[in-house]
C-alpha cells in the first residue's frame, strides 16, 4: 500500500511523518472554537442548517438493553424522522452494535429505507481490548450482515504508550477487511487521548492509514465531541486534503443534544474546512437525542410556536 | 447549497440618541454653545450634534474639578472612594448592551467586539481599581501615597469607552478628579458615561466632560488649573503635548503609537499562529496602538504560514457592523480611510505585492477590505510609519536573532507578539525585544491588572495595574 505517498509503513517513516506535525497552542485553539459558537444563525440560514443537519446525523443505539424492537423503531424513525412531514429529510445512518446490523438491514429495506446505511461499531467497541483476530473477526461479521460502514475505535492504550505503529497497522488491517464494501470511521475517544496535540496526531495517523472518516468519540466516554476538538480534527482535514486531494469526513458524536450545538458544529465545519464538507458524505453527526430537538426546532420555525414533546417520537 | 449566514442584526431600539449633547460639567448637563456632527461610519448617517468646548467650558469644568477636589473627593476614604466605582462598574454591567450598541453605532466597530471586548474589559477596569481604592498605601509609594490633584484626560476614538475607563477608573480610585475629552468622532459613549455618574450619584465634580476637537484638547492640555496630563493617541500630538507641559509642573503619561513586531518562528503552531496573525491586525480594523502590524515570519515556514492565511483571510467577514456574525466593521472616519488609503498606495509604490480577499464592501460608509503586503523589507514607509488600519506587512528573517533586531528596528515599541511551541526560545525572545507588552502564543490580549504602555515613541509610563495606579499619585517621601 502506499498510504498517499506520506509514509512506507515503517516505524521509523511513521514518527517522522508524526513529528513533523505542527503543535497545537491549547489556548488559541479553545478560543478560535468560542469565537466561532458566537456565530448567530438565524431565519433562512437555521432553517437550511436544521434539514442539513437532519441528513448528517448517525441515529445512534449502542446499549446492552438494545433488542430487535427497539433496533426497528430507530430505523423507522430514520427513515422517516417525522411521520406528519414528508419533507423531513432521512438521517445519515443507522448506527447499532455488530450483532444488530442484519436487524436494522433488513428492516431499513422493508420500509423503503434503502437509501440509509447501517453502520455497526467495531473492533472490541468501546474499549478496544481484544486480539487483533477478534477485530477482525467482529469487523468481517458486521460487513456479511449488510453493515456499509463500520465504525472502528483504535487501541488507545498503544498510542498513549507512544506505539504509533501498531494503532497504524491496525487501522491498515481493518481498512482491507472493508474493503469496498465499507467505509470506515476511526473512532480516536479524544476524551480519553486528552490533548489537542494527540487529536492532531492520531487525525493524521488514522488518515494516512486509510480512514474514510475520523470521528471524535464512542459516546461512552466524557469529555466527547467538544468544539476545539472538533476544530482540531477540521484543520488536519483541511491539511490532509491539500497535501493528498483526498477528501476525508469528520464525525463527532457524543454530547450534541440540541439544535444549538449541532448548528455549532456546522459553522465549525463552514468556517475550517469549508461548504465542501457540508454534506452526509463528509460530515456526520452521531447521536440520538439531537433529532428530535432538530426536529422541534423544524416545527417552531414553520409554526411559529414550541411543540411539547409529545409531538415527536420518543423513538 | 452553501451555509450562508442571514442577517443578525443587534437591535438599535436600546439605545436612545438625543438630537444634541452639552458638556458634563459640575454633575450637570450643560448646554454647549458651537455644535458639530458626530456621525455613524458605517452608513454615514449623522447620529447627533456634539457641543464644541472652548475656553469658558474648559474653565468650567477644571474649576468644577478643583472644586470637588478640595471640598470632597481628596476628603473621603478610601473605602468610600471604593464604592462609588463599585457601584460604577455594576451600572455599567447592567448597560452593556445599551453601551455596546452605541460604542458600535458611533465607532463602527463590529458588535461582537464591542459587546464581548470593549465593555467587559471597561468594567473590568472599574472593578479593579475600585479594590485600590482603600489600598493605596500597599501601592509601592510609601505609606500615605497623596493623589496629584485634578487629571486632564484626552482619548482616542480606538476604543472609546474603555480607554475612558483605563483613565477615570486609576484617576479616581486614587483620589484625583477629572476633566475628560472623548474622541471628536466616538464621544457618544462617554456621554452615556455621563449618566451613569449621576446614576451612580458620583459627588458633582468628580468627572467633568467635555466633548470637542483638538482645540479643546489642547485647552486642556495648556490649563494652569490641571495637574496632570494623560493622553491616548498619535505619536504626533504627543510630543505636541510633551513640549507643551515641559516647562510646567504637571506630570504627564503618555500612551502612542506602535509598530508592532507579531515574530513567528518555525516552531510555531501554525493554526493558532494565524488566528493570533488576524487577531493581531484585524481586530477592531487594525484601529490599535498595539496591533501586530509587522508579520516577522521565519522565512522556512513563511510560505506555508501566508497560504494559511490568506485561506484563513478568504473566512473574514467584513461589513454591518451591528450584525452579530460581523468580523470587520467599517474604517472609524474618512480621514482615516484618506490616512490608510494613502500608505497602502506607498506600499504598492515601493513595490510590495498587495493581497484582500474577495470581499464586497458596503457603498455607504467608510470601508477597507482586509489587506497584507508581501515582500515587504525595514526600509519600506509600510514597515516604519503605523498605518492603523487593516493593513499587515509582512517580511521574513533567517535565524531568531534577526527576527529579533528586525523586531526591535523601530522607532516605536509598544507591543510585541512571538509565536513558538518552545518555551526557551519564547523566554529568550521576550528578553531581548524592546516593547512594552509581548504576548506570547497570543495577540491583543488586555487585562486591568496588567500594566500596558510603550518604549521610545510609543509612549511614557504605564496604564492598569499598580504600575498604572501609580501614575496618579505621588509618594510621600518625609514619612
Amino acid at each position: 500500500m502506499s498510504f498517499y505517498g506520506l509514509v512506507d509503513g515503517s516505524d521509523a517513516s511513521l514518527k517522522s511523518y508524526l513529528n513533523n506535525l505542527s503543535g497545537v497552542d491549547q489556548v488559541g485553539a479553545e478560543a478560535r472554537a468560542a469565537m466561532l459558537a458566537t456565530r448567530s444563525i438565524k431565519t433562512s440560514s437555521k432553517r437550511w442548517a436544521i434539514d442539513t443537519a437532519i441528513t448528517m446525523v448517525d441515529l445512534t443505539t449502542l446499549e446492552g438493553a438494545d433488542t430487535p424492537g427497539k433496533v426497528k423503531a430507530l430505523c423507522t424513525k430514520a427513515v422517516r424522522p417525522d411521520p406528519t412531514d414528508s419533507t423531513v429529510p432521512s438521517v445519515g445512518a443507522v448506527c447499532v452494535y455488530n450483532d444488530m446490523v442484519s436487524v436494522a438491514r433488513t428492516h431499513l429495506d422493508l420500509i423503503g429505507g434503502q437509501h440509509v446505511p447501517v453502520a455497526a461499531v467495531s473492533t472490541a467497541f468501546p474499549s478496544g481490548r481484544a486480539s487483533m483476530a477478534v477485530k477482525i473477526q467482529d469487523t468481517q461479521d458486521a460487513i456479511d450482515a449488510g453493515a456499509a460502514e463500520i465504525d472502528m475505535v483504535i487501541d488507545r492504550g498503544a498510542f498513549l504508550a507512544g506505539r504509533y505503529i501498531d494503532v497504524f497497522n491496525e487501522i491498515v488491517q481493518i481498512k482491507q477487511v472493508c474493503g469496498d464494501k465499507a467505509h470506515l470511521k476511526v473512532i480516536f475517544e479524544t476524551g480519553e487521548l486528552v490533548t489537542y496535540d494527540n487529536v492532531r496526531k492520531a487525525s493524521f495517523l488514522a488518515m494516512a492509514a486509510g480512514a474514510d472518516f475520523i470521528k471524535t468519540s464512542t459516546g461512552k466516554v466524557a469529555p466527547a465531541a467538544t468544539a476545539p476538538v472538533v476544530l482540531v480534527m477540521l484543520e488536519a482535514v483541511r491539511d490532509f486534503y491539500e497535501m493528498t486531494s483526498t477528501r476525508i469526513g469528520v464525525k463527532p458524536a457524543g454530547g450534541i443534544r440540541n439544535t444549538k450545538d449541532a448548528i455549532k458544529q456546522l459553522v465549525l465545519v463552514n468556517e475550517t474546512v469549508g461548504p465542501d464538507w457540508l454534506n452526509p458524505k463528509l460530515f456526520r453527526i452521531g447521536a440520538s437525542a439531537l433529532l428530535n430537538d432538530l426536529l422541534m426546532q423544524r416545527m417552531k420555525m414553520d409554526e411559529g410556536y414550541y411543540s411539547s414533546p409529545q409531538y415527536v417520537t420518543m423513538d | 447549497m452553501s451555509f450562508e449566514y442571514a442577517p443578525a442584526p443587534e437591535s438599535r431600539a436600546l439605545v436612545s440618541i438625543k438630537p444634541k449633547y452639552g458638556h458634563f460639567i459640575g454633575g450637570k448637563f450643560v448646554a454647549g454653545g458651537k455644535h458639530f456632527p458626530t456621525i455613524n461610519p458605517a452608513t454615514e448617517e449623522v447620529l447627533s450634534q456634539i457641543a464644541l468646548a472652548g475656553k469658558a467650558e474648559v474653565d468650567a469644568a477644571v474649576k468644577a474639578a478643583r472644586k470637588a477636589y478640595t471640598t470632597t473627593w481628596s476628603k473621603l476614604s478610601g473605602k468610600e472612594r471604593g464604592k462609588y466605582l463599585y457601584r460604577i462598574a455594576r451600572i455599567m454591567q447592567e448597560r452593556a448592551r445599551e453601551f455596546a450598541v452605541l460604542e458600535t453605532l458611533d465607532n463602527g466597530k463590529p458588535i461582537r467586539e464591542s459587546r464581548d471586548t470593549d465593555i467587559p474589559l471597561a468594567a473590568a477596569h472599574f472593578f479593579y481599581h475600585a479594590g485600590w481604592a482603600d489600598k493605596l498605601e500597599y501601592a509601592g509609594l510609601g505609606t500615605s501615597p497623596k493623589p496629584l490633584g485634578v487629571a486632564g484626560q484626552i482619548i482616542p476614538w480606538n476604543f472609546p469607552l474603555l480607554m475612558l475607563a483605563w483613565k477615570v477608573a486609576p484617576a479616581l480610585a486614587a483620589g484625583n478628579t477629572v476633566v475628560l475629552k472623548p474622541a471628536e468622532s466616538t464621544p457618544l459613549t462617554a456621554l452615556l458615561f455621563a449618566e451613569v455618574c449621576q446614576q451612580a450619584e458620583l459627588p458633582a465634580g468628580v468627572v467633568n466632560i467635555l466633548t470637542g476637537d483638538g482645540s479643546t484638547g489642547a485647552l486642556i492640555v495648556n490649563h494652569p488649573g490641571i495637574d496632570k496630563i494623560a493622553f491616548t493617541g498619535s505619536t504626533e500630538v504627543g510630543k505636541i503635548i510633551a513640549r507643551a507641559v515641559a516647562s510646567t509642573n504637571k506630570s504627564v503619561t503618555l500612551e502612542l503609537g506602535g509598530k508592532a513586531a507579531n515574530i513567528v518562528f518555525d516552531d510555531a503552531p501554525i493554526d493558532e499562529t494565524v488566528e493570533g496573525i488576524v487577531n493581531g491586525i484585524f481586530f477592531n480594523q487594525g484601529h490599535v496602538c498595539c496591533a501586530g502590524s509587522r508579520l516577522l515570519l521565519q522565512e522556512n515556514v513563511a510560505e506555508e504560514v501566508l497560504h494559511k492565511l490568506k485561506n484563513r483571510m478568504e473566512k473574514i467577514r467584513v461589513g454591518d457592523p451591528m450584525d452579530k456574525n460581523t468580523d470587520v466593521g467599517a474604517i472609524n472616519s474618512k480621514e482615516q480611510l484618506a490616512k490608510i488609503t494613502e500608505l497602502a498606495a506607498v506600499g504598492d509604490a515601493e513595490g510590495a505585492e498587495r493581497w484582500s480577499p474577495a470581499c464586497s464592501l458596503p457603498a455607504k460608509g467608510f470601508w477597507f477590505a482586509p489587506t497584507i503586503f508581501t515582500g515587504v523589507t525595514q526600509a519600506h514607509r509600510i514597515a516604519r510609519e503605523e498605518i492603523f488600519g487593516p493593513v499587515l506587512s509582512v517580511l521574513t528573517f533567517r535565524t531568531p536573532q534577526e527576527g529579533i533586531e528586525k523586531a526591535n528596528n523601530t522607532p516605536f515599541g509598544l507591543s510585541a507578539g512571538i509565536w513558538s511551541e518552545k518555551g526557551s526560545r519564547t523566554l529568550w525572545a521576550s528578553q531581548q525585544l524592546r516593547a512594552g507588552v509581548i504576548w506570547a502564543n497570543t495577540f491583543n490580549k488586555f487585562d486591568p491588572t496588567s500594566p500596558f504602555g510603550g518604549y521610545k515613541e510609543s509612549g511614557w509610563g504605564r496604564e492598569g495595574g499598580r504600575h498604572g495606579l501609580s501614575a496618579y499619585l505621588k509618594g510621600v517621601s518625609h514619612e
